[in-house]
């Protein structure tokens, strides 16, 4: 009965009724064949001569032709914002630093389409979501640290407060706009001055940010983009003259970035990976709890570090529920990001499927039960359809290891101790989801779980006010909020 | 609201009403009024939205002329063009109800009465069943009575649900439609347990509004009852027709409607046997829709007749 839209194949479309596929125009993204290194206010070309390809996931197809910094390359950046540093930013007072981060906030609403399609087509994820969530987002943040910077001695009073100096940030290919701007916001409200360096596989929209940066007359140097892959990054994390590291990314390279910033005894932040448990209770608003699990795993393809992974439902409702939730897979709509009606992109990189692949199989092998609906995905590009592993145990590959893919592990609990064992049965702990009714009970879970962020009755909600970071092995430290702008200041009793 | 449950009234066996949480649900609706259709598709979405709809008058002013002008506009919507598909009702109160058999006779529309004490439901339950009864008499095919919100609101959900029963009684062979009044339950979660009281007392359809309040239809009050209807299913294997009525006034309203009752219950809900559009301005909207398929552009509200 339930399974009525899906199960037997039938849909609007074969009632004559057919959603418009409506594809954003690119035409407003002008992408350059070639992209150099932002150093010292310039696009300058890399020392070594050399380049990498950045593709298109969806079509596989190159978009451009991007520098790759050696380390001479990082050393003429730490050096040019080490300059700016001394010469402008330190000096700067705080109400004329916050200007300068009103106006990129500014000019990242106004041309948040450009943004958006370009995020879109760099990285695979639905125009929706870049439109509606990075972009948006991105500019809150900046709205947000601009309002700090002149009031930082009333967030920390009594300190002697002092920025770091040179900061160096690497982020990753999930977020790569938002995730510049979680970095870079808080880092300039406070008076540092940078050296980030975007991932990879999806370096333009930091490079379009680098536009921006010119158009509202930020001082040279102040900001500095490297793009390249793992040296380029060991180039910024060995550099002697960086006084601050900020990672963002996999907890295997969180944990050699940590190894070299102990040693110089570097303040550090570190957001790594997540495998958190996302928890159903009987007693849950169960057709809103189906959306939030679906949102949880399946927003951004999964590529999320704060990703509802884990599925602990309660047994007593717990076949009733999946198959819900397996009705409601077979609705997602899969393919081309840039139409306005895609719930699922392309994944980001051919490792990246590789990896998801490797693992669901694994997941098989060790008998875990797969569902895939029944939707076609494209030819070209790189693909996953949403997956959903049930018959999964807490020993299980998949139960313990990130996959960081369109893939939702489902296990089954008896009482809220149960469920709590089994949620913090994890190296990781960066965040959590709780679906009921009860509110004793969403307290008793918060208290227990030992996991930064708890969402209650929804999932993945972000907002630049409210800090975010992990336990164990998701890192430590704090983005967002008061709490993330102790991390780029000397002396503010925060972790840094 | 935690988890309760209501005994269904056909097996005995008791029903579980889940809770509804505020936020998500508007979020869901607000995306699925996000979907574009394609053009090509539009006339099938359009002549769905008018085999779909009841046709709808309920003033006091009322007279046999005006419902056996509805009748005719309902049987013909667009006098031009043969191949516009009749409604699938006419809505009407009792007293009209012979006069719109009588206009409606050899015809596919059906005759809808509104009985029971429309739009309160505050009579004796003898006064409720002998309005219903009365109306079935002269010819009604169709019920549409009110829930008892005093009752359910003042906590008697007992008596609320009797009085469905008392009314699914009167009708006969007559389909009962139950009206919820959600503007005045003041919570999805009242919106989804009245859902599932109503079908677990009988209801052949559950129907959003009146149309006597400012506060009607919404797609996420209509979200929260196709929920609750694919959720009986579920529990029941029984399947609740659905009705959306009041202040839909626009083929893009409509075609919302469509939208969520298609990817929440499935396409076998997208028939007049299952979902109806309760409206009377609607009509001629979808019908000047319909006419600038076929010309390429707008025409006046000259174009349509009025009644």
């Amino acid at each position: 009965m339930g399974n009525s839209n899906s199960k037997d194949g039938s849909s609007l479309k074969d009632f004559g009724i057919e959603y418009a596929s409506a594809i954003e125009s690119t035409s407003l993204v002008n992408i350059k064949d070639k992209y150099g290194l932002f150093i010292d206010g310039n696009f300058v070309d890399s020392s070594s001569g050399k380049s990498f390809k950045t593709l298109d996931p969806s079509t596989e197809k190159p978009l451009a032709i991007v520098a790759e910094a050696s380390s001479d390359d990082v050393d003429r950046a730490v050096s040019a914002a080490g300059v700016s540093y001394e010469k402008y930013w330190k000096r700067m007072p705080g109400a004329d630093r916050a200007r300068y981060l009103f106006r990129i906030a500014r000019h990242l609403q106004e041309r948040a389409r450009e943004f958006a399609v370009l995020e879109t087509l760099d990285g695979g994820k639905p125009i929706k979501e870049s439109r509606d969530v990075d972009l948006p987002l991105a500019a809150a943040h900046f709205f947000y640290h601009a309002g700090w910077a002149d009031k930082l001695e009333y967030a920390f009073p009594q300190r002697k407060l002092e920025p770091h100096g040179v900061i160096g940030q690497i982020i990753p290919w999930n977020f790569p706009l938002l995730m510049a701007a979680w970095k870079l916001a808080p880092a300039l409200a406070c008076g540092n001055t940078v050296v980030l360096k975007p991932a990879e596989t999806t370096p333009l929209t930091a490079l379009l940010l680098a536009e921006v940066i010119r158009e509202v007359d930020l001082p040279p140097g102040v900001v500095n983009i490297v793009t390249g892959a793992g040296g380029t990054g060991s180039a910024i994390v060995e550099h002697p003259e960086v006084k601050k590291l900020a990672f963002t990314g996999s907890t295997e390279v969180g944990k050699l970035i940590q190894r070299s910033a102990v040693k110089r005894n570097l303040p550090l932040t570190l957001e790594l990976g997540g495998k958190a448990p996302h928890i159903i209770f009987e007693d849950a608003a169960l057709d809103q709890a189906i959306e939030g699990v679906i949102n949880g795993i399946f927003f951004n393809q999964g590529h999320v570090c704060c990703a509802g992974s884990r599925l602990l439902v309660q047994e007593s409702i717990a076949d009733n529920f999946i198959d819900r939730l397996q009705t409601r897979i077979e609705l997602l709509r899969v393919g081309n990001p840039l139409d306005k009606n895609t719930d699922i992109g392309a994944i980001n990189s051919k490792a990246q499927l590789e990896r998801i692949d490797q693992l669901v199989k694994a997941g098989i092998d060790e008998g875990a039960e797969v569902f895939k609906p029944s939707c076609s995905l494209p030819e070209n590009g790189y693909w996953y359809p949403p997956t959903v592993l049930t018959g999964v145990q807490q020993s299980h590959r998949v139960a313990r290891e990130e996959i960081f893919g369109p893939v939702l592990v489902v296990q089954t609990f008896r009482t809220p101790e149960e469920a709590l064992e089994k949620a913090n049965n994890t190296p990781y702990g960066l965040s959590a989801g709780i679906w009921t009714e009860k509110g004793s009970l969403i307290h008793w879970m918060a208290e227990r779980l030992r996991a930064g962020v708890i969402w209650a009755n929804t999932f993945n909600k972000f907002d630049p006010t409210s800090p975010f970071g992990g336990y164990k092995e998701s890192g430590f430290g704090r983005e967002g909020g008061m709490q993330g702008l102790a991390a780029y200041l000397k002396n503010s009793g925060g972790r840094s | 609201m935690p988890t309760s449950t209501i005994t269904f009234r056909e097996t005995g066996s008791s029903i579980k009403v889940t809770p509804v949480d505020e936020v998500s649900l508007e979020a869901r609706a607000a995306s699925l009024a996000t979907r574009s259709i394609k053009t090509t598709s539009k006339r099938a979405a359009l002549n769905l939205a008018i085999r779909c709809m009841d046709l709808t008058t309920l003033e006091g002013a009322d007279t046999p002329e005006k419902v056996a002008s509805l009748c005719q506009k309902a049987k013909r919507p667009d006098p031009s063009n043969h191949d516009v598909p009749s409604v699938a009702a006419v809505c009407i109160y009792p007293e009209m109800v012979h006069h719109a058999v009588e206009a409606t006779e050899g015809s596919n529309v059906k005759v809808a009465s509104v009985a029971g004490a429309f739009p309160s439901g505050l009579s004796t339950i003898e006064a409720r069943t002998a309005d219903i009864s009365d109306a079935v008499k002269r010819g009604a095919d169709e019920i549409d009575i009110v829930l008892n919100r005093s009752a359910f609101l003042a906590g008697d959900e007992q008596r609320a649900f009797e009085e469905i029963v008392a009314s699914k009684d009167a009708c006969g062979e007559a389909h009962l439609k139950v009206i919820l009044e959600v503007g005045e339950l003041g919570s999805y979660d009242k919106i989804r347990q009245a859902s599932m009281l109503a079908m677990a007392a009988g209801a052949d359809f559950i129907k959003t509004s009146t149309g006597k309040i400012p506060q009607a239809s919404t797609l996420p009050r209509v979200l929260c009852m196709a929920e609750a209807v694919r959720d009986f299913a579920q529990q029941t294997n029984i399947s609740v027709g659905i009705k959306a009525a009041g202040g839909i006034r626009t083929a893009k309203q409509a075609w919302h409607y469509l939208v969520v009752i298609g990817e929440t219950l499935g396409t076998e809900w997208l028939c007049p046997e299952m979902f109806r559009i309760g409206a009377s301005s609607l009509l001629n909207d979808v019908l000047l829709q319909l006419k600038r398929l076929d010309s390429g552009s707008y025409s006046g509200p000259d174009y349509v007749t009025v009644d």
